[in-house]
């Protein structure tokens, strides 16, 4: 347990220090933002009403943005290598990535995502429940993302590959994020969406130990 | 305790780098792989560490123990494994923690890294990455070192660093594997040489 | 590995039996194409309320059953290739791919099709058709793994670990797509086929789907022997490298 903490403990320093996280995650949901209203005009009640599907769309861009980072250095610098042959099982150093992806990268963009939506005329009593949603998916979204990551570990130009890897599994997470998002909070209106992404986080907390440390694993030969 | 390799054959993409290989190495052992460039020292030091797979052949450990080879080992290969962003300490620390070990005061003792523990890995030269990443061996007890050309870089007290860790290492009765391509001061136990596969 | 197993994991004993079984299936794959697409263009009633467009249905619905079934196979030849570590598990995977992408691209292309005169539109996002691109670009996922990378066992092992992730996740978006499709559509419930098939549609359906499948396995046996000869191609070169 110690060993799985100070992994994550240790990615989630390295994302503060090195930058390219967090950060640069939010620079690009205010550029996405900015193009916004460019590509589909001012029009205020226009803009309300595609607001919630428009933050949705730039906090999974900015995640997925974020996926190649994760496994890539420790790769790279025969860390991975090192981690494999220490007592932590392989699997769960993957989840431990992920985990710290999630609390370095997708959790703090989740939160600070709905209330930027005050900047497409999203309505304020809209804010929490597109936060509330938001941060629901955010596990499942970091989940994704680490698996993708170990896939294109050691790829220099791995480029594309990661979006078109990672969007097809994020397609459920999208469809019940905005769900969540647009209902009512309540029994009737949220709750059931709320709960189908935490059943998707788990679904992907299992897959994902297993495909990362597979995919890692064609890595080592 | 003893390491027996029988009739180990290893591919990678596709060619066959070694057949039919048989050496020991037993407590207190110094077994050095030598042969050309793209001869196979590497990846049999890779297979040991369990990165590699097998294509045939087994390796044995008498006595046999629970755990699997590669958390009975040390691997020292051609990376690194440092991360520039944190300090020498802390890169050193991680890793004790990782394999369980006792902390990075004797490594960083050792190597005479004491006084470059607060600073970034960032600013370090060639030679002082490689004494780092070698105080890793310092920092757990694990019987096998497999030592990957460990050398590289350093100069001649450095190197003297070294052997002498590898001495020490032996004296409490590890073992210890490697791929060098000068003559070390400390004589190996059995030399090991890998040719060109045909 | 059990002999029978053995027997088609030695890529010499499979190319001999594939030539063996391949003109038989090629026989069948035309006995069965002619028989459907004579019922499916001839013999069939035109819909009450579509006219002759509904014809379409028996191209477009067999290539999208098979766009399923193909990347299930593909999953399952993953799965072996994973546990048994069977040799021509991954060939198998590979090179069923294409052949699934093709019938996905058939299946839109003809839902496209078939969209037009019924709505006015080349393309709507109903559920059915929405689930396929999605299955559209899980292939091509797949597919650009295997072309990302240039060691071809690095290039297997991602790419089974793809095709799992793949086919776990082809329900999951196949329920999330149906039910947000009824949100988007609560009145109308559009389907292409209707409520219920009659007898007089479905055999030429199942027809034209056994054709498909019949089809699918002639390519397939090909694409497999094309695979194995390519392996043969590349440990040639690398033993000439070497002998130099």
């Amino acid at each position: 347990m110690t060993e799985f903490t100070a992994l994550v403990k240790r990615d989630i320093a390295l994302a503060f220090r090195q930058g390219g996280g967090m950060s640069a995650g939010l620079s690009f949901i205010l550029a996405f933002l900015v193009m916004v209203p460019l590509a589909i005009g001012p029009d205020q009640a226009t803009l309300s009403r595609l607001a919630p599907g428009l933050l949705w769309l730039a906090l999974l861009l900015a995640v997925l943005l974020t996926a190649e980072r994760i496994f890539q250095q420790d790769h790279d610098d025969g860390s991975l290598e090192l981690l494999s042959m220490c007592p932590l099982p392989l699997e769960l150093t993957c989840l431990a990535k992920a985990i710290a992806h999630w609390i370095s990268v997708t959790l703090p963009l989740a939160a600070l995502a709905a209330p930027l939506g005050l900047l497409l005329n999203l309505g304020a009593d809209r804010i929490v429940p597109v936060a509330l949603a938001m941060l629901a998916g955010s596990l499942s979204l970091s989940f994704v993302a680490a698996i993708a990551g170990a896939i294109t570990a050691g790829l220099r130009r791995g480029g594309l590959l990661v979006p078109l890897l990672v969007l097809p599994l994020y397609v459920p997470v999208l469809i019940f994020g905005i769900a969540a998002s647009t209902g009512n909070l309540g029994p009737t209106g949220n709750l059931p969406s709320l709960l189908v992404l935490l059943a998707l986080t788990m679904i992907t907390m299992v897959l994902q130990p297993w495909a990362s440390a597979a995919a890692l694993r064609a890595y080592f030969r | 305790m003893k390491l027996t390799a029988s009739a180990l054959a290893c591919e990678r993409n596709g060619r066959v780098v070694f057949s039919g290989l048989n050496f020991s190495g037993a407590a207190g052992e110094l077994v050095e792989l030598r042969g050309p460039n793209g001869s196979g020292k590497s990846t049999l030091l890779r297979l040991l560490a369990g990165l590699v797979p097998l294509s045939a052949g087994v390796v044995t450990l008498t006595p046999t123990h629970d755990e699997s080879l590669p958390r009975l080992c040390h691997y020292i290969g051609h990376h690194d494994a440092l991360k520039n962003s944190m300090t020498v300490r802390e890169n050193l620390a991680f890793w004790s923690t990782m394999l369980g070990g006792r902390g990075a005061d004797e490594g960083l003792h050792h190597f005479s890294l004491d006084g470059l523990s607060n600073d970034s890995v960032q600013l370090l030269s060639a030679g002082q990455r490689r004494r780092l990443a070698l105080a890793r061996l310092l920092t757990a007890p694990r019987f096998i070192w497999l030592l990957d050309e460990p050398m590289t870089a350093l100069d001649a007290p450095s190197r003297k660093a070294v052997l002498d860790m590898i001495a020490m290492h032996l004296a409490d009765g590890g073992i210890v594997i490697a791929a060098t391509h000068d003559d070390w001061d400390l004589k190996p136990d059995h030399v090991i040489t890998l040719g060109t596969v045909a | 590995m059990s002999s029978s197993m053995q027997i088609l994991a030695n890529p010499n004993l499979f190319q001999r039996i594939a030539a063996m079984v391949l003109p038989w299936l090629a026989a069948a794959t035309a006995l069965s194409f002619a028989a459907g697409l004579y019922l499916a263009f001839f013999a069939s009633p035109a819909d009450y309320q579509q006219g002759e467009t509904v014809r379409i249905m028996y191209v477009h619905v067999p290539a999208a059953w098979m766009a399923l079934f193909v990347y299930v196979l593909m999953a399952l030849a993953s799965a072996v290739a994973l546990i048994f570590r069977h040799p021509l598990a991954d060939a198998a995977a590979k090179s069923a791919a294409p052949l699934g992408a093709a019938f996905c691209f058939l299946a839109l292309a003809t839902g496209s099709l078939w969209g037009k005169p019924m709505w006015g539109t080349w393309w709507v996002w109903d559920a059915r058709l929405t689930s396929m691109f999605v299955l559209m670009l899980l292939y091509l996922g797949y597919i650009a793994v295997w072309q990302a990378f240039d060691d071809p066992h690095r290039a297997a092992a991602l790419a089974r670990v793809v095709a799992l992730v793949g086919v776990i996740n082809i329900p999951i978006v196949k329920f999330s797509v149906d039910w947000w499709n009824t949100l988007h559509q609560p009145a109308s419930v559009l389907k292409l086929t209707g409520t219920a098939i009659h007898p007089s549609m479905l055999w030429p359906l199942l027809l034209m789907a056994l054709a498909y499948t019949l089809l699918y396995a002639c390519l397939h046996l090909l694409a497999i022997g094309n695979e194995i000869a390519v392996r043969k191609i590349r440990a040639t070169r690398l033993k000439d490298i070497e002998a130099r």
